[in-house]
């Protein structure tokens, strides 16, 4: 236990327990932080997008203030999904290829289309429509570099009248509803690039697909509940209890259901008696006890579900204050959670070797690619760019009214 | 939402388009090594192992190396020697066989050092050579995101260096370990069967070497006189590593003890 520990920290030297295969006993798992950030940050993408969906297609009103927040959260991850990947590669510079010449039988291939079809067809494309009008607006209110780029971003159409505006938001609209299977597209397809190993019994399994979508929407509206009190506190303005409240049952059924399947996963391999059963059984309970059972089990899964189920029963007895902090809690645990999940799956898989006969510990570095300060930067980078698009696009500077599907009735909370 | 759609289509027609393009331009630039006139469509490599015949003295992974300049160091193999001793059950238990010891020092290249069991605790112990499986549904090449890794008509599972882009799906898709990334190259690489000797009408290195004939090679297509491969099939009952996993390897075992994985 304290091994696993003590290599997070220190650099230790690579220790081998049992027989690994003489190619698996590398100074570092083949894949490394860089992986266990990409899903992460895709899971993150699909998630905030199912956020904002629960407003757009289904109507769910309390959460009109994050709509936009959501979808720029959901933009800004989706523009560094890929970073680890690229830097991972051994020819970054031949990453072209994926798209150009794509193995037509490989996920990782299929992904990239996915992830292409996600970006322009659904998320920029939603955006758009539904920025449309206000970027007409104020292009033509804004001086200087932002009144520049609003009218840029127009891309030269500017009638606002009400048929236009109309379709605007039936695009809006059409764009969602294809984006919600598409949103679950791009992070299954994540779970069946790991689900589709079947030379890994940690990995190889039919319901990765299913437990990555699950986990994805739990730290998208997890991030969404953080990136709203955050921003909301940073312009100290009041939180919308309602908006909050709602987001919070939300997270809740969504870590019932995930924690429910992620459950049945472990009870089907072990009633089952998969092979390399008792190789994932070992490590759970040594070499990866404190991201598994502290980690993602207790801190990412219990504690909230019981805090936040505490809420749901115990709502209106609750003062605001208190409720605000649980909430804040709740979403700070389960991203840490569900990051020490996809380590978990990624770094867990390579911890035992395909032989089922031996173990390895993981030398983790603190410089180099693999290293914590790489990871650290890929993953501050997406709330840099989110920052940026808030001072452009989420400024409480700019007029937002008349914006129908997420004016807010009482101004309250409002971001 | 038009533009879109159409884009798709041109999307899909230009990807046909460039598969094609690849295709011809694999057919002209692909470095596999072999010779102008070598026909792969007229050939079926087969490896075999007779495990009961290796000694583990570690001259085939020496000769893999030297033969194909696989980088030094102990974690870079395209074939490797494990060696299994299986103890003998506790005084008293029910069980068939004890604890079960492998190891592989440096791949075996080495030879292996005596063991510290103490002899009478030892129920049996043997060697067991190990390269590409030659699957007939090979993992690697299916996960391959470009088509880097691809199986030759001939049998042989090969890797394009110039066209790998390094991303290690296929080394963490192969069941069996045989796959690494080259440190220097920065791309995948695996047993080829010693592709440019095969080729042209000689034995892989491991084979040549071999000094007990525990490997033997040869081509289906192609039987000579007395073909041993075809001998060895008729002989022993052979076994593939983890079938289950319905990989079908074409590299057979004989005499393979259940605990080999």
């Amino acid at each position: 236990m304290s091994l696993e520990i003590t290599n997070i920290v220190v650099e230790t030297l690579p220790r081998f327990e049992g027989y690994v295969y003489p190619n698996e006993s590398g100074t570092h798992p083949l894949w490394g932080l860089l992986i266990v950030l990409y899903p992460y940050i895709t899971g993150l993408v699909a998630g905030a997008f199912i956020m904002a969906s629960l407003v757009r297609v289904f109507r769910v009103k309390p959460l009109e203030p994050i709509y936009r927040l959501s979808l720029l959260t959901a933009l800004a991850f989706l523009l560094c999904a890929t970073l680890p990947l690229l830097f991972h590669l051994g020819h970054p510079e031949r990453s072209f290829q994926i798209m150009i010449t794509p193995h037509l039988t490989s996920p990782m291939a299929i992904f990239g289309f996915v992830y292409a079809w996600y970006l322009m067809a659904v998320l920029l494309l939603e955006l758009w429509f539904d920025y449309r009008q206000d970027f007409v607006e104020w292009s033509q209110t804004e001086a200087g570099i932002p009144g520049i780029i609003y009218r840029a971003f127009t891309l030269g159409v500017n009638d606002t009248s009400e048929k236009a505006v109309g379709l605007d938001l039936k695009m809006g609209w059409i764009i969602s509803i294809v984006g919600i299977p598409s949103a679950f597209l791009l992070h299954g397809y994540v779970g069946f690039i790991f689900g589709s190993i079947k030379a890994n019994p940690w990995w190889g399994n039919v319901l990765m697909p299913i437990i990555f979508i699950l986990s994805a929407m739990v730290s998208g509206i997890a991030l969404c509940v953080f990136n709203y009190m955050v921003l909301t506190w940073v312009r100290r303005r009041q939180v919308d209890m309602r908006c909050l409240d709602v987001m919070g049952m939300f997270l809740f059924y969504a870590l019932v259901i995930d924690a429910t399947v992620e459950a049945l996963d472990w009870l089907h391999r072990g009633y089952s008696a998969v092979e390399g059963f008792h190789v994932m059984e070992y490590m759970a309970r040594e070499r990866l006890f404190y991201t598994l059972s502290i980690g993602q089990l207790l801190v990412g899964t219990l504690i909230p579900l019981l805090l936040l189920g505490a809420l749901q029963l115990l709502r209106r007895r609750v003062p605001e204050i208190v409720r605000k902090r649980i909430y804040f809690a709740c979403a700070a645990f389960i991203l840490i959670g569900v990051l020490a999940m996809r380590w978990n799956v990624v770094m867990g898989g390579q911890f035992f070797s395909k032989s089922l006969r031996g173990v390895m510990s993981y030398k983790l570095q603190f410089a180099g690619a693999e290293g914590w300060l790489v990871s650290l930067i890929l993953l501050a980078l997406p709330f840099i760019i989110l920052t940026v698009m808030i001072k452009l696009f989420l400024s409480e500077r700019l007029p937002t009214e008349g914006h129908v599907p997420h004016r807010v009735g009482d101004g309250a909370g409002k971001i | 939402m038009l533009a879109t759609i159409g884009g798709a289509i041109a999307g899909l027609a230009s990807l046909a388009a460039a598969r094609t393009a690849k295709a011809a331009v694999k057919k002209v630039f692909v470095a596999t090594s072999a010779p102008k006139d070598y026909d792969a469509s007229k050939h079926k490599w087969l490896m075999c192992f007779d495990v009961d015949k290796c000694i583990g003295c570690g001259l085939c992974v020496d000769a893999c190396k030297t033969e194909n300049h696989v980088p030094q160091g102990p974690t870079y193999f395209r074939t490797w020697i494990e060696r299994y001793i299986i103890k003998k059950p506790k005084p008293g238990s029910d069980a068939t066989r004890g604890e079960v010891l492998v190891d592989s020092p440096n791949g075996g290249r080495d030879g292996f050092p005596p063991t510290t069991v103490p002899r009478e605790e030892i129920l049996k112990s043997f060697f067991v050579p190990k390269l590409c499986n030659l699957c007939e549904r090979s993992p690697c090449t299916q996960v391959c995101p470009v088509g880097a890794t691809f199986d030759a008509p001939d049998g042989a599972v090969l890797v394009d260096p110039n066209y790998c882009i390094g991303c290690g799906f296929c080394i963490q898709a192969c069941p069996y370990g045989c796959r690494f990334l080259n440190p220097d190259t920065r791309t995948a690489e695996k047993c080829t069967l010693c592709y440019h000797r095969i080729t042209r009408g000689l034995k892989p290195a491991c084979v040549e070497i071999c000094p007990t004939e525990a490997r033997i090679f040869g081509d289906l297509k192609n039987p000579v006189a007395n073909d041993p491969i075809q001998a060895f099939i008729s002989k022993n009952k052979v076994h593939t590593l983890k079938p289950h996993l319905g990989t079908d390897p074409r590299t057979l075992y004989a005499n393979l003890d259940k605990e080999v994985r």
